[in-house]
């Protein structure tokens, strides 16, 4: 790994709660390269949003930083693009203005965020679904438009939450073989949290496992599976060792 | 990838298909509203004549539609109906404005400030104890018995329903979506504008509607206190003169400024939020 994109430095995190603190993460190393997918797992409450929060420069840890560029971050910066758990869109506005949303803010002029914004969509599969309300969506279609506001934005770098953890299997299916698709044609580095072993060995150059909290990286896989990942690598024995290694590193 | 896209069953109905359908619902509902209006003001109408006719109560009691119609056609053609609409209208509409902006305004910075709001909530409170109408005899002391002190009471009546419903509609903006404008490096202006005012507009309308009905009453109460102009100046006149139709013209004077002002209420409601329906 010569240049990172993306680096953790001895990051920590406390959390200030009503019985003292609470260490949610402990001192963690690791480093991203460009053009790396990495999937982090851990169990429930170890961590993870917190880690992936700090990375996105949502949250200030307590110890360590995060290193972009070998500077440290302080506020979200631009070439990072988040996806949530949930898709948090604005109810009041269409699929469109809601896609649109990061340019807004950036001020780009409403026309060249329109016409972008209807590439992104297409992209994902929703250019019907321009002038719909968010209310009128399914939940998939509704994480493909915060997928579409997420690549709006020209990420180099795209953090996952989870974001497809509310949905059923096959639409999970589907929408990870999207994001696949999507991180090889845009040529991004791809941090991406799931519950879901299965879903990071298909996805993933790279798992993490955290430890129960406080979280440590209790382990670091190289997924070593040919790409383009063919549609039936799940069934190969290699796809079924390295899940298997991943659950016992959960376990231990 | 392609075609598990073009598979998917939702996206062959084109959207506008859905969209028609419930717009025209919609519409339809709204032209039975339209008609309900009018249609229970006559019924009211005709069920007064009837008690009128059949009880034969004096004038002074109760006067029939008629009588009531023909002082209603004669003060709005000499004038004196306009003359005292428009003072009430003013002042409703005044102190609407002063109690609306003092009270958004104070209500936002509240709900900003949670140690602001414990400083000062035991303060706000204590004073709702005391009803604002009670305090209009002082106002009227104090600023006399024009205009000022009418605004003043429908600021009071109308501030604090607004403030609680501010603090409400600005606390109770999704947290995801904070977020969200945070990642997005959205300043304080732009969060307040994209996020925060359309996420509070449900509630802030619902103040501004209890906000209007309260108003009106403020400048009444006020009017009766003291004043030579207005509605209920006119209102409390007629009880001196015994002339019971002019207290009914002037009391649908004031029920026509209630509903105008309610309907303009629940029009904005419907242009504002019509990404609920
Ligand atoms: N704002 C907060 N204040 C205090 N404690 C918090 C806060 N956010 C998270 N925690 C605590 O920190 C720990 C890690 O939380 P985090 O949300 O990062 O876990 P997670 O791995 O994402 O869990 P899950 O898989 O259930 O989403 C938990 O014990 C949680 O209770
Ligand atoms: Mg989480």
């Amino acid at each position: 790994m010569t240049s990172a994109i993306l680096q953790a430095k001895s990051l920590s995190k406390a959390y200030e709660t009503t019985h003292g603190d609470l260490l949610a993460i402990d001192h963690i190393n690791f480093s991203v390269a460009p053009g790396e997918f990495v999937c982090i797992v851990g169990p429930s409450g170890s961590g993870k949003t917190t880690l992936l929060q700090m990375l996105g420069g949502l949250l200030l840890p307590t110890t360590g930083a995060v290193l972009t560029n070998d500077r440290p971050l302080v506020e979200p910066p631009p070439e990072i693009s988040i996806v949530f758990q949930k898709p948090n869109l604005m109810p009041w506005r269409t699929v469109l203005e809601n896609v649109i949303l990061p340019l807004q803010i950036e001020g780009t002029s409403r026309q060249e965020a329109a016409e972008k914004a209807r590439k992104v969509l297409q992209l994902v599969g929703l250019s019907d679904f321009a002038q719909s309300h968010p209310k009128e969506l399914s939940g998939g279609m509704e994480q493909r438009v915060a997928l579409a506001r997420a690549l709006i934005q020209q990420p180099r770098i795209l953090l996952l939450d989870e974001p497809f953890g509310a949905l059923d299997a096959l639409t999970r299916e589907r929408l990870n073989r999207e994001i696949l698709r999507l991180w090889q044609t845009q040529q991004l580095t791809a941090i991406m949290v799931t519950h879901n072993i299965h879903e990071a060995v298909l996805l993933a150059d790279r798992v993490l496992v955290l430890s129960p909290r406080p979280a440590i990286i209790a382990a670091d896989f190289h997924i070593d599976l040919p790409r383009p990942r063919p549609p039936d690598i799940e069934y190969t024995e290699r796809f079924g060792a390295l899940a298997y290694q991943i659950r016992q590193a959960i376990r231990e | 990838m392609q075609q598990t896209i073009k598979i998917a069953p939702h996206q062959q109905t084109h959207p506008l298909d859905r969209h028609v359908g419930r717009k025209s619902v919609g519409r339809q509902k709204y032209r039975l509203e339209m008609l309900a209006l009018p249609g229970g003001v006559l019924l009211l109408i005709g069920l007064w004549a009837l008690i009128a006719k059949v009880g034969n109560y004096p004038t002074f009691i109760l006067p029939d539609p008629v009588s009531v119609f023909n002082e209603l056609a004669e003060i709005t053609l000499d004038g004196t109906l306009w003359h005292h609409t428009q003072t009430t209208l003013f002042e409703i509409l005044g102190g609407l404005t002063l109690g609306l902006s003092t009270a958004t305004l104070l209500g936002y910075v509240l709900a900003k400030s949670p140690l602001l709001e414990r400083l000062t909530g035991p303060y706000i409170v204590a004073s709702q104890s005391v009803p604002a109408i009670a305090i209009a005899p002082l106002l009227v002391i104090w600023f006399g018995s024009g205009k000022i002190s009418k605004i003043l009471i429908c600021a009071l009546v109308v501030f604090f329903p607004i403030l609680v419903n501010t603090i409400v509609g600005i606390r109770s903006v999704d947290q995801g979506l904070k977020t969200l404008m945070h990642s997005l490096r959205a300043n304080r202006w732009q969060t307040f504008v994209m996020l925060e005012i359309p996420a509070a507009m449900p509630v802030l309308l619902g103040g501004l509607k209890i906000g209007v009905t309260l108003s009106v009453i403020g400048a009444v109460v006020g009017e009766f206190v003291g004043s030579d102009r207005g509605l209920g100046y006119l209102i409390n006149l007629s009880k001196g003169l015994f002339n019971t139709p002019l207290m009914f013209a002037a009391l649908i004077a004031l029920g026509t400024i209630s509903l105008s002002l309610y309907l303009i209420v629940t029009g904005l409601e419907r242009w504002l939020l019509a990404w609920r329906r």
